[in-house]
C-alpha cells in the first residue's frame, strides 16, 4: 500500500514517500522528491508535527537522515513536544539521523544598516545538512523571519533564493507557514513555494473538532482533490484517504461460517464470503446482536481475531446478555481472540470515530470486524456523512480481507428495506431480521434480504433465542398462510391430529380387507370339502349301481342257459354291445 | 557558495526599537570588542568592514578590536552566535550585546546601533 503507484504517468514525478498514514495514497507516492513543498495551515492545526514526523520517517524507515531548522521552538522544546508522539529524537540525533537547529533572532537588540543578506541561514542549513548528509529538511515557520528582520523587501529576495538553492541542492524541503487573511500564507510564500502545496485546517462542528487537509497543489502530479481528515494521536499523523482507493480490492471465494447451521444452509450452505459485508438490520430486539454473537463465538473457535465495536452497550453488558442465550464470550475476551471498543457515537466527530476504527484494525489485525450498531451515529441530518464514512471504513476493510459484519435498527414505522436503502449498495450479504405479528403474539423471523455472489435461500425462517443459542426453524407454510410461533405450534399439533386420524383410517379399512380375504377363504375350503364328501358318495352309488347291474346280466343270461331258449343270442348281443361301448 | 548580489535599497524601518532613555555609552568608558561576520569575501563583506573601520578610528580610536569571522570558514559560529543575516556586526564588549545587520553603510544606524548616538541624535537621512 505505502509503495503504490502513481497513476499511470510515463514521466511519474520522483517522490519522496512520507509513510504517514493515508497521504502517500493521494499524493500517489509523497512529496515531490528534491523540492520544497509548502504546509500551511492556521495555529495548531499539527504543522509542526506533520513536518516532524515526514523526517522522523524518512530517517527511519527511509534511511533519509533530516534537518529541522526551527525558528519557533528550541531543540530541548521540539523533542519534548514530539516525544508524545512516540518519536525519541534524542536518540535519533545521537545516530546522526536528525539535525535540530534552532534559529533564534531577538529584534530587540538589532539595528539595521545597509543592505544585508540571509547568507548565514544558508551557511547554518548548509552545514546541519553537511553534518548528517541530510536527504529533508524542515523550515518550521521561517515566516517568522518576517516580523524579526528589518527591511521584508531583502528577506523576499532571499528566501526566493534560499528556496531555489534548497532545490539545486536536491534536498526535499517542507516550509511550514501560518495561513493569512484570504491568502494560503500571511506572507504570501506559496509564490516562492510553488511545487507542492498543502493545507491543513482544524475546525469544530457540532461541538466535535474535526481535522482536514486538503493539497491544494502539486505540480507535476495527479493527486487527490478532496478534503480528508486527518487525526494527529499517539501514534502521530494520519489521513484518511479511503475514498480515494477505488473498486479493485480482491475478493475471496473462501467461506465462512455464520455460526448458525441453519443460516449456513441458507447461504448456499457455506456462509458468509470472507472480506464481504454483513448487514443484519432489524427493528429493535430482534436479536441482531445475537445473531453477530453467535458469528463472533463460530470466529473466535476457528481462532481467529475479531474486532468488536459497540455503541450502545458496554462489552460488559454485551457479554452478560449473551451468556443469557448461551453464548459465552468471556473467554475468548481473555485469550485476547476478540477485543470490545465500546464508545458513544456522540464522543467524538465521525472522522474521529472512523480513524480510530482504522487505527484499531490495523494494529490488532482482525480477521472480522463488528459495528453495533451503524445507525449510532446517524444524529439529525447527518445520515449523509455517515454514508460516506460507512463507504470508507467498507472499502478499508475490504482492502485488508476483513468481513464487516454491521447491524442496523430500523424504525418500527419505515417499511424495513428504505431505512438501510442508502448503504444497500455496500452490503454483500443482508439478512432482515423482523417481526411477524400472528396470532396475537410477536415473532422474530429472519430472511435472506441478498447475498452476492451465492445461491441463497429465498425462504423466511422463524428465528428464536433459546438459552443454547440461536435456533432457525422452518415457518408453517400452508393453506393457512405463513404461520410462526404458538399459531405454528398449533397447527403443526393440528396437522399431526389429523394425519394420525387418517392413518388410523387406511389401517382399520386394510384390516377390515384382511379379514374379508380369510373369510373367503375359510368358505372356499368348506365348500371343497363338501364337494368332495359328494363326490365321493356319488361314487361309490356308481359303483354298487354297476354291481347290480353286472348282477343283473348274470343272473338273466343264467336264466336263460337254464331255460335254453333262444333269447340268448339276444342277450349276449346286449351284454356284447355294452363291452363294445366301453 | 555563490551569492547573487542585487543593488536594493535600504528602507529605514519603522519600528526600530532602541530605547530612547538607554544610556550612550561613552567611547571613553571601555575597551569595544567588535565581530564581524561575514561570508567570503563578498562586496557586502568588504563595504561592511570599511565603513566599521572609518567610525572605529572616527569615535574609538585605539580603544577597538574588530575580529572578522568568514562564516565559510567557520559555520560553527553562525550557529553559536545565531547568526542569520550577513554582514552582522556584534558588539561584544562593552555589554549588552548589540548587533547590527548590513553592510553598515548608513553611518548614523550604526552609531546608534553601537550606542554612540542616541536615537533623538538621528539627523534625518
Amino acid at each position: 500500500m505505502k509503495k503504490k503507484e502513481a497513476p499511470s504517468h510515463r514521466n511519474v514525478l520522483p517522490k519522496s514517500p512520507t509513510s504517514i498514514q493515508g497521504l502517500d495514497e493521494i499524493t500517489g507516492g509523497g512529496l515531490p522528491k528534491g523540492r520544497p513543498t509548502l504546509i500551511c495551515g492556521g495555529a495548531g492545526c499539527g504543522k509542526t508535527l506533520f513536518a516532524m514526523e515526514f523526517l522522523v520517517r524518512g530517517a527511519t524507515l527511509y534511511n533519509e537522515p533530516g534537518v529541522f531548522i526551527s525558528f519557533e521552538e528550541t531543540e530541548k522544546e521540539l523533542t519534548a513536544n514530539v516525544a508524545s508522539l512516540g518519536f525519541d529524537l534524542d536518540k535519533l540525533v545521537k545516530r546522526k539521523k536528525i539535525w535540530l537547529e534552532h534559529i533564534h533572532i531577538e529584534r530587540n537588540e538589532l539595528e539595521q544598516s545597509g543592505e544585508y543578506d540571509l547568507e548565514g541561514l544558508f551557511i547554518r542549513i548548509h552545514s546541519a545538512i553537511e553534518k548528517i548528509d541530510a536527504k529533508r529538511v524542515v523550515l518550521d515557520t521561517m515566516e517568522i523571519l518576517f516580523s524579526e528582520l528589518p527591511n521584508p523587501q531583502i528577506l523576499r529576495k532571499e528566501l526566493h533564493r534560499l528556496f531555489q538553492w534548497l532545490k539545486k541542492r536536491g534536498v526535499t524541503t517542507i516550509v511550514t507557514a501560518e495561513r493569512g487573511e484570504g491568502a494560503l500564507t500571511r506572507e504570501g510564500l506559496e509564490e516562492y513555494v510553488s511545487d507542492c502545496v498543502i493545507l491543513l485546517d482544524h475546525r469544530v462542528i457540532d461541538q466535535s473538532s474535526i481535522r482536514r487537509l486538503r493539497i491544494v497543489k502539486y505540480r507535476g502530479s495527479s493527486h487527490g482533490t478532496n478534503e480528508y481528515p486527518f487525526l494527529i494521536d499517539e501514534d502521530g499523523f494520519s489521513v484518511l484517504p479511503v475514498t480515494s482507493l477505488g473498486l479493485n480490492h480482491i475478493s475471496s471465494p473462501e467461506r465462512i461460517s455464520t455460526g448458525l447451521p441453519r443460516l449456513d444452509t441458507m447461504l448456499s450452505g457455506k456462509g458468509y464470503f470472507r472480506g464481504s459485508t454483513v448487514l443484519v438490520s432489524g427493528t429493535a430486539g430482534t436479536g441482531k446482536t445475537s445473531i453477530a454473537a453467535q458469528f463472533v463465538e463460530a470466529a473466535c473457535k476457528r481462532g481467529e481475531r475479531v474486532l468488536f465495536f459497540t455503541f450502545e452497550e458496554s462489552s460488559n453488558q454485551i457479554v452478560r446478555n449473551m451468556r443469557s442465550i448461551g453464548i459465552d464470550l468471556e473467554p475468548w475476551v481473555n485469550k485476547g481472540l476478540l477485543q470490545f471498543h465500546a464508545t458513544r457515537p456522540t464522543l467524538y466527530g465521525l472522522e474521529t470515530h472512523l480513524s480510530t476504527s482504522i487505527k484499531l484494525v490495523n494494529k490488532f489485525r482482525p480477521s472480522i470486524v463488528i459495528l453495533d450498531p451503524i445507525n449510532a451515529f446517524v444524529l439529525g441530518e447527518n445520515q449523509t456523512e455517515v454514508n460516506i464514512m460507512l463507504v470508507r471504513l467498507v472499502d478499508f476493510l475490504k482492502m485488508r480481507r476483513v468481513t464487516a459484519f454491521f447491524t442496523s435498527l430500523t424504525s418500527g414505522n419505515d417499511t424495513m428495506e428504505s431505512t438501510d436503502v442508502y448503504i444497500s449498495s455496500l452490503i454483500d450479504t443482508w439478512l432482515l431480521v423482523r417481526d411477524l405479528e400472528i396470532g396475537g403474539e410477536r415473532n422474530r423471523g429472519l430472511y435472506v434480504l441478498k447475498s452476492r455472489g451465492m445461491a441463497h435461500s429465498n425462504q423466511i425462517r422463524e428465528f428464536r433465542l433459546t438459552n443454547n443459542g440461536i435456533e432457525l426453524l422452518d415457518v408453517y407454510v400452508g393453506s393457512e398462510g405463513v404461520l410462526t410461533g404458538s399459531a405454528r405450534l398449533s397447527q403443526e399439533t393440528k396437522d399431526e391430529a389429523e394425519q394420525l386420524l387418517r392413518q388410523q383410517e387406511i389401517g382399520s379399512k386394510q384390516f377390515k380387507l384382511e379379514r374379508k380375504r380369510d373369510a373367503l377363504a375359510a368358505q372356499i375350503v368348506v365348500l371343497r370339502s363338501e364337494f368332495e364328501a359328494e363326490a365321493s358318495d356319488a361314487l361309490k352309488v356308481i359303483g354298487i349301481e354297476k354291481a347290480i347291474n353286472e348282477r343283473f346280466t348274470l343272473d338273466k343270461i343264467k336264466m336263460s342257459k337254464s331255460r335254453r331258449g333262444d333269447a340268448s343270442t339276444k342277450i349276449s348281443y346286449a351284454s356284447n354291445g355294452n363291452g363294445r361301448k366301453k | 557558495m555563490n551569492i547573487e548580489h542585487e543593488k536594493l535599497k535600504t528602507r529605514r524601518s519603522k519600528a526600530l526599537l532602541v530605547k530612547e532613555n538607554e544610556p550612550s555609552v561613552k567611547a571613553g568608558d571601555s575597551r569595544w570588542d567588535l565581530n564581524l561576520y561575514v561570508v567570503g569575501e563578498s562586496p557586502k563583506a568588504v563595504t561592511a568592514f570599511n565603513n566599521l573601520k572609518i567610525i572605529c578610528e572616527e569615535q574609538l580610536k585605539d580603544k577597538y578590536q574588530i575580529n572578522v569571522i568568514d562564516l565559510l570558514k567557520n559555520p560553527q559560529s553562525a550557529h553559536d552566535n545565531q547568526i542569520v543575516a550577513v554582514p552582522t556586526l556584534v558588539r561584544k564588549l562593552p555589554l549588552p550585546e548589540r548587533n547590527i545587520i548590513g553592510d553598515l553603510s548608513n553611518r548614523e544606524r550604526v552609531l546608534v546601533g553601537l550606542g554612540l548616538k542616541e536615537l533623538g541624535e538621528l539627523t534625518v537621512a
